[in-house]
């Protein structure tokens, strides 16, 4: 990237961002709202830069999108369960905190997991303990303990530590 | 029965749901037990309030809609962030 | 009553009817869950039923429908649930580790140390029963 679009585009993907958001909110593809949008992409890109935000650069877009797609599947998979809990009659969940270690230390991999696992029905993101690197997790159905641990590690911080580490 | 028959009781159907499920949100609003039940239920109660409004838009063919529900997602957001806010700070510590 | 143009393909009508239900279903036992479950941590997951695939049906369905009435494509409500996937984590993370920090203060013993206390920190003498959680 030469020096002058760094300037003009200190976060490409943010500014791209918001001229795809610019472009939805008016449904439309003309040169007029395409300039328009630009315009407010670069500014905004400019207007963040003064917060001086870190840089996060995704290492790997193809596993970006498998990574996407896993969660698509286990959200409509954690969908199912918690209503299957919901619906069961006089079942009481044997619901409780979970502290997983984590490895991973990229800001940007660790607010992905927390937005993931947030969303996901069925497990909250508690707090993350960046000096231990211990993450608390508050899970509603926290009957197999390595389950839920495994869930993490394996399946989500393997692949966050390939796309931004 | 007509396919078009059946998606104008379906709507009329999912609509009569999500008025159930913001009476359910609005039951565990008022009955607490503690503050943050009730931000918990208010921010429920304003997603089920969107989704009438997109299904609202869908029965009166009308496009328009969209825009109400983008500016309650806005002020529902900003208010649950507020209130959880005001929660962490307001309350015992300190 | 809603009126539906008659020029409205049936395979439209059926997966939109399909999707509606579906997420106004999901929401609703979402809010089922926010009645039934009996403790805060507990009632904290069921709504997100509602926030993922619940609105996220709808948001196909509108999406669907208006493509096909409008003659033209119709994606704005990407709009929309970009913004409830923002958001949600973000209200969801703040409400918990309120509740946290609260639920420590009046000294409930089954929750962890919250975010930014230290762990021997001394916990506060429980409150006078009128502000104890009652489950």
């Amino acid at each position: 990237m030469s020096v002058l679009t760094r300037r003009v585009l200190p976060y490409p993907l943010l500014s791209a961002f918001l001229l795809i958001m610019w472009l939805l909110l008016n449904q439309s593809l003309s040169a007029g709202h395409l300039i328009l949008g630009s315009i407010i992409g670069v500014a905004g890109g400019l207007a963040i830069s003064s917060l001086q935000i870190p840089s996060g650069q995704v290492r790997n877009l193809h596993l970006l999108v498998q990574f996407a797609f896993i969660v698509l599947y286990d959200i409509i998979r954690s969908n199912i369960a918690v209503t299957r809990i919901v619906l069961t009659p006089g079942r009481v969940a044997k619901s409780g905190f979970l502290y997983v270690k984590l490895d991973i230390r990229n800001e940007y991999a660790l607010a992905i997991l927390a937005c993931v696992v947030t969303s996901t029905p069925g497990t909250v993101w508690v707090n993350f303990d960046s000096a231990k690197g211990e993450l608390l997790l508050h899970v509603l159905d926290l009957v197999d303990e390595d389950e839920w641990t495994d869930l993490i590690k394996n399946r989500y911080e393997r692949l966050l530590k390939e796309i931004f580490e | 029965m007509t396919a078009h028959s059946i998606l104008i009781w379906s709507v009329a159907a999912a609509e009569m749901m999500i008025v159930l499920a913001m009476a359910c949100a609005a039951y565990r609003m008022l009955k607490g037990p503690r503050a943050q039940d009730r931000v918990l239920a208010l921010d429920a109660f304003y997603v089920c309030g969107m989704i009438l409004i997109l299904t609202f838009g869908i029965e009166t063919s009308d496009i328009f809609y969209f825009e109400a529900v983008l500016v309650i997602a806005l002020v529902g957001f900003v208010a649950t962030a507020a209130l959880a806010k005001f929660l962490m700070r307001g309350e015992p510590i300190e | 009553m809603m009126e539906v143009s008659p020029t409205l393909p049936a395979w439209v009508a059926i997966v939109t009817s399909i999707l509606v239900l579906l997420g106004a279903a999901l929401t609703l036992i979402g809010t089922i869950g926010l009645v039934r479950l009996n403790n805060f941590y507990s009632r904290v997951h069921p709504p997100t039923l509602g926030t993922t695939l619940g609105i996220g049906c709808v948001l196909l369905a509108s999406m669907l429908y208006f493509s096909v009435v409008k003659q033209r494509l119709v994606v704005h409500e990407v709009l929309i649930a970009i913004f409830v996937t923002i958001t949600t984590p973000v209200t969801l993370m703040l409400l918990v580790s309120a509740a946290l920090r609260r639920d420590w203060a009046i000294g409930d013993p089954s929750v962890p140390v919250p975010p930014g206390l230290p762990e021997e920190a001394e916990r506060p003498e429980p409150l006078p029963e009128s502000d104890q959680p009652t489950s």
